[in-house]
């Protein structure tokens, strides 16, 4: 296809540089062009935040944004957070709290619950219940997510 | 000896609140989902999908298509016809009609989403435009979207060679139910309905079939309960012997009976891979999710229940009309979801006469499947609406009469008027724990004083009772082309000492990987992290199915429990003679096995070398491999019961509903590990909420579907689902092995009934 075009984008530190079609979604940029399938399509329609990553320190929907969006931008994806033998915090506590089932949702839910961990006070569970509800999972119903959640919160307020 | 038989009896790792292997992968983006899998070559699929409800297929014209860029292949139905045969989801069950599965669209089509043309191109993009450049030419026939109407005389035919739109009616009964009702001082009844719904995992489907020519092998990995099924049916779809087709089920992303099915989507790219020998793979999107998954529910039941003056039940009689959509589902047939209904409806209740009559009826919607409870969510939701109306009828608290008509204790086994038996579980203390767990009568309190003041605070309470882990004595269709009753795990010690166990079943979030290697290490007496679980693999055993119906922890827990043991026998006898000591003296226990009462030990490793690479270490007859298969077969299966107890409060001027407390008592046995029971009842019940408040399938009068978006099929967020209590009564059947019940599923089974 013709008309591609080079952008840069900086993903989990380190420089990409790469020529696109300008209707390459984000999210197909991240799994297919650089081989970061951590970060998963759910819906394509921005309802189900699977796909949610960070840009510039936002969470967003990938799914919703073309990769030449990105161009220029820092971009924050799961494989960005710790690793195995060395989870974050974050990752640790869903670990514990058994937050995850399939693990589909899990990306989104720990991108956006990492924005809004660094964002808000999350006082209630309810604040953290509001703060999730553009993520949708089907298999926990929520209950050990927002338990996580709690406990990272608690445990930084130490 | 005492020792030996001791430190047995008393599981350790069975019970524990162990934290999943599955983790780590999961939360650092590492899995491995079926679209995730990158391959050099691959070609994608996209399917030209049916916009008519039903229609009759006049011309297709694709010349546009196969010029544009990127495009290798497309294939309709004729060009599948040699070399890809129907199957069929046959069945003994007299008035049966099957219907032959295909790949594509062949003459007709009868439903919005099925597919009709397959197009192969170098990329996604390029696959999808393709589709916008085909031309179908249809001639639109009469739509069949009411079922009530569709089994009327001279309704329009979905599938003519059937000469009827009912793929299937069945009855049960038992005893004199018409005289029994009409003699009934006390009578309750009801139209219900339970409208449509779509699992909606969150993982989309997707397949990717890779094709070795120089052995005509295909490998197909999909986002599938059940490769072993798909692998099966493959096989006779290609006719290819089993050993040249495999089928992997990697990390799955959910399915709760929606990937629980054979798809035409699975037939296609193997066909597709072959034709071309490149590897193709196609992933659903959200729409087609929505619209071609297979659905769930979808029963219209006329109910009557009789009591006697002082609030026992004497009769219940009921009609079902299930609309099964368009095909009968391979390989569970149309039968599965509303003759469950019928089966199910008594409960645990003790009901003398009885009559269930049922209809699956054909319409020009997606097909129904198997969806979280199968049937029993909507028996449960008439069952206990009929008693919660009669309960009003009778001046009755809705926990008195539950209490009055549960089958007792000392009546179980019990059989139900529908055939069904349940095996000792407790009924009763489920509902008292529930009613415990929320304070029941405080509650009860508190209601009275908030509808003293207006507001509308509703408490629901519901019992049910479902089998799981299910043997090879009953089928949900009987002389259905697969055997669901059993399940086998070959466990083997290699020569590196590493356990490796295998099993049939496919994990698609449930934890298996963790349970099962529980299970396998009490037994075994290995380390839990030495254990490694491969399953969802359909090379992994002979012949095995997949994951459903609440089964795969009875069955493969079974069959884990017997391999386990025979191998630890053999490591105990090869250990005999290392340590020179009566194999009857000695105990395996965290990857070693030692002389009881003394230090002396050798570790599995050790035993594994002596075996396997010591040359003369051990008598040529002792020699014998560490490894074992063994199948397990529960013959009927388990008895799995639950109340559940819900307040739900709504606002008198917006009419908005709130789900406030939610409760759960729950008898499933004895657990393996609490945590993630607890995880498996939230989410269910987080479903059955979804069931009863948000969710429903809606197809317009010309079958065009509604809910083609999750902006319009509303799946519940955290703002929706309540924090639940969860009490585990851990009677342990006597019927399964270990003492487990199934429990996957219960969840969406009491929840919409409660509320």
């Amino acid at each position: 296809m013709s008309g591609r075009r080079d952008i840069r984008v900086t993903v989990n530190g380190a420089l990409y540089e790469r020529a696109v079609e300008p209707r390459l979604l984000l999210a197909d940029f991240l799994r297919h062009t650089l081989g970061l399938t951590g970060t998963h399509v759910g819906c394509e329609h921005g309802v189900c935040g699977a796909c949610t990553v960070l840009v510039d320190g936002d969470s967003a929907r990938s799914c919703l944004m073309f990769a030449v969006q990105a161009d220029g931008c820092t971009v924050e994806t799961v494989e960005g957070l710790g690793r195995i033998g060395k989870l974050n915090p974050l990752q640790q506590s869903f670990h514990e709290h058994h937050a995850l089932q399939c693990g589909f949702c899990t990306p989104g839910m720990l991108m956006t619950a990492t924005d809004l961990l660094k964002k808000y006070p999350l006082a209630t569970d309810d604040d953290i219940r509001d703060g999730l509800s553009g993520n949708l999972c089907r298999c926990t119903g929520y209950e050990h997510i927002v338990r996580a959640i709690r406990a990272v919160k608690a445990g930084a307020g130490r | 000896m005492t020792d030996v038989a001791e430190i047995h009896a008393r599981p350790k790792i069975i019970g524990a609140r162990v934290k999943r292997t599955e983790d780590p992968r999961l939360l650092t983006g590492l899995g491995s989902y079926t679209d995730d899998r990158q391959v050099a070559h691959v070609l994608h699929a996209a399917f030209r999908r049916s916009d008519q409800s039903h229609a009759r297929i006049l011309a297709i014209d694709c010349e546009a298509a196969r010029a544009a860029p990127g495009v290798i292949a497309i294939f309709m139905a004729e060009d599948l016809a040699d070399g890809v045969k129907p199957l069929i989801a046959t069945s003994r069950m007299s008035n049966y009609y099957a219907t032959p599965i295909v790949p594509l669209a062949r003459g007709k089509v009868r439903y919005v989403g099925e597919p009709v043309v397959g197009v192969i191109a170098e990329s996604r993009y390029q696959a999808e435009d393709a589709l916008e450049l085909i031309d179908v030419d249809y001639e639109p026939l009469p739509v069949v979207i009411d079922a009530e109407a569709a089994v009327r005389d001279g309704a329009p035919l979905l599938h003519e060679e059937a000469r009827t739109n009912v793929l299937v009616s069945r009855e049960f009964k038992r005893g004199d139910v018409d005289a029994a009702i009409e003699a009934a001082p006390v009578r309750v009844k009801g139209r219900f309905r339970m409208h449509r719904k779509t699992p909606v995992a969150m993982e989309p489907r997707a397949c990717l079939a890779e094709y070795d020519a120089g052995r005509d092998a295909l490998t197909l990995y999909s986002a599938t309960q059940v490769p072993g099924i798909v692998r099966d049916a493959l096989s006779a779809a290609l006719d290819m012997p089993g050993h040249q087709i495999r089928v992997v089920a990697p990390d799955v992303g959910g399915g709760f009976g929606g990937k629980g099915s054979l798809y035409p989507e699975e037939i296609f790219v193997c066909a597709a891979a072959r034709r071309l020998a490149r590897p193709v793979k196609w992933t659903s999107d959200r729409m087609e999710d929505l619209t071609c998954n297979s659905q769930g529910f979808d029963e219209i039941i006329d109910a009557e229940l009789g009591l006697n003056a002082d609030g026992r039940i004497v009769a219940l009689r009921a009609d079902v009309i299930g609309d099964v959509g368009a095909y009968s589902i391979y390989p569970w047939t149309a039968a599965l979801e509303p003759v469950q209904v019928v089966s199910f409806l008594p409960g645990p209740y003790r009901i003398e006469h009885y009559r269930g009559r049922v209809r699956a009826v054909a319409t020009s919607k997606a097909p129904t499947g198997p969806y979280r409870g199968v049937g029993r969510p909507s028996s449960t939701f008439v069952m206990e609406r009929l008693m919660d109306m009669a309960a009003a009828k009778l001046r009755l608290d809705a926990k008195e009469i539950r209490l009055r008509n549960f089958i007792g204790a000392d009546e179980l086994p019990y059989k139900v008027a529908s055939g069904i038996v349940w095996d000792k579980s407790g009924f009763q203390e489920c509902l008292s724990a529930a009613c415990d767990a929320i304070g029941y009568d405080t509650l009860r309190a508190a209601q009275k004083e908030a509808r003293a003041k207006g507001r509308w605070f509703g408490i629901g309470v519901a019992s049910y009772a479902e089998l799981t882990g299910i043997g090879s004595r009953i089928s949900v269709a009987p002389g259905m082309p697969i055997n669901t009753g059993t399940e086998t795990a070959n466990i083997r010690i290699d020569s590196t000492g590493a356990i490796t166990a295998a099993f049939g079943v496919a994990s698609h979030g449930q934890g298996l990987e963790t349970t099962l290697a529980q299970i396998v290490a009490e037994h075994l007496g290995a380390r839990f992290e030495d254990v490694r679980i491969v399953q969802g693999d359909s090379a992994a055993v002979p012949g095995g199915t997949g994951t459903y119906a609440s089964r795969s922890l009875v069955l493969a827990g079974g069959a884990a429990t017997l391999a386990a043991r025979a191998v630890r026998e053999k490591v105990l006898n090869a250990a005999s003679h290392l340590l020179e000591a009566s194999a009857a003296d000695l105990v395996a226990d965290g990857g070693k096995v030692c002389v009881a009462g003394t230090d002396r030990s050798v570790t599995f490793r050790e035993v594994a070398r002596a075996v396997y690479s010591e040359m003369g270490r051990l008598p040529p007859d002792a020699r014998d491999e560490l490894a074992a298969t063994r199948t397990y077969d529960p013959i009927f299966g388990t008895t799995t019961s639950a109340t559940h107890i819900a307040t739900v409060e709504i606002d008198p001027e917006t009419f908005e509903i709130r789900v406030g407390r939610f409760a759960v008592a729950e008898d499933c046995g004895r657990l393996v590990n609490p945590l993630i029971v607890d995880g498996q009842v939230h989410g269910g019940v987080a479903q059955g909420i979804g069931a009863a408040l948000y969710e429903e399938v809606v197809y317009d009068d010309q079958g065009q579907i509604n809910t083609a978006s999750l902006v319009d099929y509303l799946v519940p967020t955290a703002c929706e689902i309540p924090p639940m209590q969860v009490v585990h009564l851990e009677s342990e059947s006597p019927t399964t092995l270990g003492g487990f019940r199934g429990m996957g599923e219960g969840g969406t089974i009491g929840s919409p009934a409660a509320i």
